[in-house]
């Protein structure tokens, strides 16, 4: 299992972020974790990503417990979000590289220049992060992302603020990794089609709580909605009228 | 500890200086500034007192000169952390496999490399200007390094731990440190120079035993060997409270969620 969540919680002086959560994310799957602004994604996101102290439960990454062992866990994952994006400061190749040392890489040179290759970076390689245009910085986080072969990707976002053929070229690039890598990935969007199109199951979190779970393409029907966009709907803004999990 | 974990912190801060001359140049300005104005003052003084056996090169300019190593140190260790902060690089790094202590160790072997650097510059111009020569402290030197080093460290630790715990507008509290503690240590005079309560303080501080030392030293007395290690005793239980603070404000921040936050912190 690349991720198994075990009844996370999150609680603030005043407020529950995230409220018991519990859910799995296997070998070469793509889940959707959905919800409105303030459900408890991010929350949930940066406690996987050990930058956030649950309040209560587990999480094992490749079966390893972050808790425990947080640098073989993190060892085993990595990430990209729109909200971290790399030192604008520093060129792709040295970017690249002072992220492939905090991962420990082995055989780093070449695993860049696959990397470099891969995601269409060469005439970047010596440009400063910083001087990108928002589709080539994506590129170059996702390409940091893949470094370490994760067998948990997290992925925020990844699409936003893309246009339409580079957020194609990135949804197929992550169902490749999916498909061929032995790692699983974990997919936060606001992008319903994307969802529907690239995802082997969803989460819907509401108040803190995973509201319902399914197949993105059979879910809407299962709740009398024309699909996902209106499923999304109706979890922001009548949650009760669904089913809690 | 993970040397190739601790090595992306120093290289990043290599790729920095070699892609911003600014950033090299400042390694420098301040201290050539330094050692400019108060070599020519120690000459002066020199001047002022002829026939006298005391000299003011070893004594002042020697002293301002250590102090700044000191001050490159602590200053390169917080620049360090502050890169990071500025470039929103604190989430990419500790949602990474590096430990905190692996980060401070990173971000202290950055400072030893810029705070050497700034060393040999103003040996150079102090040497070459003004004939300072180091080995006039014999190898006491050594230890006078040695203790500046470690207080150095500790302050950068415990800057890098304010800045984390308050957010980047902290900064401002960070760079006048030295500057508050620098009438304490006497590096300009002796601690006898002070009133009652500030050589209190002084006798906490781990550069005041240097200071003291240098002087007598110049003035042809016997340094105080047992004073100096007393000055290292204090240095490196600062450094380890200092790590320690550093820990508990990293913990304090995972479970607040300011570490997560933090890279949208900007006020």
């Amino acid at each position: 299992m690349a991720l198994t969540v075990t009844g996370l919680r999150k609680t603030y002086a005043s407020k529950t972020a995230v409220d018991g959560i519990s859910f799995h994310v296997g070998t070469h799957e793509i889940v959707g974790l959905l919800g409105p602004n303030g459900a408890g994604k991010t929350t949930t996101i940066s406690m996987i990503l050990g930058v956030l102290a649950p309040s209560a439960g587990t999480i094992l990454i490749d079966n390893i417990d972050i808790n425990t062992d947080r640098s073989a866990a993190m060892s085993r994952t990595n990430f990209a979000a729109v909200y971290a994006t790399l030192p604008g400061n520093m060129t792709v190749a040295q970017n690249l590289h002072v992220f492939g040392l905090m991962y420990d890489v082995p055989d780093l040179k070449k695993r860049i220049e696959d990397l470099i290759v891969e995601y269409d970076l060469i005439a970047l390689r010596t440009q400063k992060c910083g001087s990108l245009s928002s589709g080539e910085q994506t590129r170059v986080n996702l390409a940091k992302a893949m470094l370490n072969k994760p067998r948990l990707l997290l992925l925020d976002e990844p699409t936003a603020s893309l246009d339409p053929s580079t957020a194609r070229d990135i949804r197929n690039k992550i169902r490749d990794f999916a498909a061929k890598s032995k790692g699983g990935v974990l997919w936060t969007s606001h992008n319903m089609h994307e969802v529907e199109e690239v995802c082997d199951r969803v989460l819907f979190l509401s108040h803190g709580k995973i509201l319902l779970e399914g197949n993105p393409r059979t879910l809407p029907a299962e709740h009398n909605k024309a699909n996902l966009e209106e499923l999304f709907i109706t979890v922001a803004r009548e949650p009760l009228t669904l089913g809690e999990k | 500890m993970n040397i190739n974990r601790m090595s992306a912190i120093v290289i990043r801060q290599y790729y920095l200086l070699r892609g911003n001359k600014q950033r090299f140049i400042n390694i420098f300005v301040w201290v050539i500034v330094d050692i400019i104005m108060w070599g020519f003052m120690s000459r002066y003084l020199n001047g002022m007192t002829p026939g006298s056996a005391y000299n003011f090169v070893p004594a002042l300019l020697g002293a301002v000169l250590l102090w700044d190593f000191m001050v490159r140190i602590m200053h390169g260790l917080s620049m360090a952390f502050m890169e990071d902060s500025w470039s929103r690089n604190l989430l990419n790094i500790f949602a990474s496999p590096i430990s905190v202590s692996e980060y401070v160790c990173g971000l202290v072997l950055s400072s030893i490399g810029t705070g050497l650097i700034s060393l040999v510059g103003m040996l150079a111009l102090a040497t070459a200007i003004f004939g300072l020569s180091m080995f006039s402290y014999g190898v006491l030197m050594f230890p006078f390094l040695f203790v500046l080093f470690l207080t150095g460290i500790a302050l950068g630790i415990f800057a890098t731990a304010i800045m984390l715990k308050y957010g980047p507008s902290s900064e401002w509290l960070v760079w006048p440190i030295p500057a508050v503690l620098s009438p304490f240590v006497g590096v300009f005079y002796p601690l006898a120079a002070l009133p009652h309560w500030m050589q209190f303080v002084s006798h906490a501080l781990p550069p005041s035993y240097v200071f003291e030392n240098i002087r007598a030293i110049v003035a042809g007395h016997e340094a105080s060997p047992i004073s100096l290690v007393w000055g290292l005793a204090l240095a490196a239980g600062y450094t380890g409270l200092a790590s320690l603070y550093f820990v508990r404000v990293y913990r304090g921040i995972l479970r607040s969620g300011a570490l997560a936050r933090y890279s949208a912190e900007i006020s």
